[in-house]
């Protein structure tokens, strides 16, 4: 019986580490390559640690190549602009559904929700079109505002205020705070955890955020680090070291942000999939 | 002045205008207009001038042979990519969740391709599969000559495939493991009495339970692989080559809208019928779920 269980356990961390191989390998791969001159590439191998590591790809990137530190600023602008945005946004719209008292609350909530499922294709066209209308398109307002509000998270920020106790406002009310005062002093930091998960989910789709950035920006100095990254593609199509140095380097950020904040990444997930 | 209520409803207002304002402005007003431009022929001349062409741009969909193509890229691609990554996500998730040791490690890791943005992906896929690649290095080793993996028809979308299911795998692995902690571990134990062994517990217990999820992460399945774009573009640099063999809906769409002159409307119609079709599967979900809560 023992020797049975042994060998299903050996079995099922077979399984599970050959996945995690799967997984790793292609990052790897692309990180071997950054460090790797193109002469060692283009000789071919196999070898993951680089016969003669060198750094100069990534100091192409940010010395020779003229766009590339430009693109990884735009993207950080952008993204941080549009996650505050959201925060600010999400968090007072989802605060008044929960609530306060007007009139047409219930029909503003089922637009909402009816607009979580409209998919991105059926807009993209117009909202080109009323970009140009509005003499915003290649900047990066046309970035920023079609995505600073966020129906989804606004549900959500909804749904944290509707189970959230009413006494601490009542007390900040009593206090002589008006709403926006207790908004804004007491509400927004008791709702820290629902905040984090929300920023951390925007900010990173906004990093990776590939469409919009191809339809609005025409600018080489406003693309995006993923419209960059294509753009490189196209520019040095077979220099696969200058291409995964870009790469690498695009993705870190996101890596760095997702081991200091793992635990909302988990928590934000696992809440979708309670919808 | 103002009563305490007028004062809330003011208060109401003002917190839900900045939403209201962009909602309106951009998903509102251009859904009205997609559906408007669809029965026009527009033409981008400086200005934007319209022609009332009524229900043209839909018929012409049914004779273009570049949408059939589209459209079967992408059917093909999501009836291959969402079963095989729902299987993969709920056999690794029910691992991950058999008590086994360094389970917060692993999730640690497997997660990497979900966080990735679809533009590295496809590079690091493309580097994978090149001239020079691992696949190359990885079959010369075992004594076959490299092959062009990347200009071959047969390869692009099989390779777009694998990337896709390696990269959303993980997203719905947590969503199964979160799910997997509300079985009443009750059940498992009572099967264990009567001697089922660890698949029968998989398959009888492990299955019908998440029922409900499953049918949330297939129905995000689809309306995710439909929604190709990215991955197809970067790829083909834009054309859905080689031999319009990565040719998605939506990269046609693309073409159609931003690439080839006075065709944004027919581009609209496009994006129209596309938008029903996932609505539709969305809503079908949703009834399902309801139903399933029921019991």
């Amino acid at each position: 019986m023992k020797g049975k269980r042994n060998i299903k356990e050996i079995l099922l961390y077979t399984m599970l580490i050959g996945y995690g191989f799967v997984t790793l390998m292609p990052f790897v791969w692309a990180l071997s390559a950054s460090f790797k001159p193109l002469s060692e590439i283009l000789k071919g191998g196999m070898n993951i640690i680089p016969e003669s590591p060198t750094l100069d790809n990534y100091k192409f990137l940010f010395h020779v190549s003229p766009y590339f530190p430009r693109w990884v600023w735009n993207s950080f602008f952008v993204s941080l602009t549009v996650t505050v945005l959201n925060v600010i946004f999400n968090t007072m719209a989802g605060y008044a559904l929960a609530r306060l008292r007007f009139r047409g609350k219930k029909i503003i909530l089922n637009t909402i929700l009816a607009v979580i499922m409209v998919p991105a294709q059926i807009t993209m066209i117009p909202n080109y079109l009323i970009m140009k209308a509005l003499g915003i398109l290649d900047t990066y307002r046309a970035l920023i505002f079609p995505s600073m509000v966020n129906a989804t998270y606004i549900f959500m920020m909804r749904q944290f205020f509707i189970n959230f106790a009413k006494d601490v406002e009542e007390a900040a009310a009593i206090d002589g705070l008006n709403r926006i005062q207790t908004f804004f002093r007491i509400v927004f930091p008791l709702a820290k955890p629902a905040i984090a998960t929300q920023s951390v989910f925007i900010f990173l789709g906004m990093w990776n955020e590939f469409m919009k950035p191809l339809l609005y920006i025409n600018s080489q100095e406003l693309f995006t680090i993923t419209q960059g990254l294509n753009s490189f593609k196209g520019q040095y199509a077979t220099y696969w070291n200058y291409i995964m140095a870009a790469s690498i380097v695009s993705i870190l950020p996101i890596v760095l942000l997702y081991i200091l904040l793992n635990k909302y990444f988990m928590h934000g997930i696992q809440l979708k999939g309670d919808k | 002045m103002f009563s305490l209520k007028q004062k809330e409803e003011i208060n109401g207002y003002l917190f839900i205008l900045p939403a209201i304002v962009v909602i309106f402005t951009f998903v509102l007003l251009p859904i009205g207009y997609s559906i408007f431009l669809s029965f026009f022929k527009v033409k981008l001349l400086g200005g934007v001038q319209y022609d009332f062409t009524g229900l043209k741009n839909y018929l012409t969909i049914v004779t273009d042979e570049r949408a059939k193509i589209a459209l079967w890229n992408t059917l093909k691609y999501v009836i291959i990519v969402v079963p095989t990554q729902t299987m993969i996500a709920l056999i690794l998730a029910s691992i991950l969740n058999s008590g086994i040791k360094f389970q917060n490690g692993f999730r640690i890791i497997y997660f990497l391709p979900t966080l990735t943005s679809s533009a590295a992906l496809t590079l690091i896929f493309m580097w994978m599969f090149s001239l020079e690649g691992f696949m190359n290095q990885f079959i010369g080793w075992l004594g076959f000559a490299p092959k062009n993996w990347l200009g071959d028809p047969r390869v692009a979308l099989n390779a777009i495939m694998v990337m896709n299911i390696w990269s959303t795998v993980p997203y719905f692995m947590t969503i199964y493991l979160a799910a997997l902690q509300d079985i009443p571990r009750a059940q498992y134990e009572a099967a264990e009495i009567d001697g089922a062994s660890a698949i029968q517990k998989f398959l009888y217990i492990t299955v019908p339970n998440l029922k409900p999820i499953t049918n949330f992460v297939l129905i995000m399945g689809i309306i995710g692989t439909f929604q190709l774009f990215d991955q197809s573009y970067i790829f083909s640099g834009g054309s859905g080559g080689p031999s319009n063999a990565t040719l998605t809906v939506v990269l046609l769409i693309y073409q159609y809208a931003f690439r080839t002159m006075n065709t944004i409307g027919y581009a609209s119609s496009m994006a129209v019928v596309l938008a029903i079709i996932i609505m539709i599967a969305t809503i079908i979900a949703r009834k399902i779920n309801r139903e399933e809560s029921l019991y």
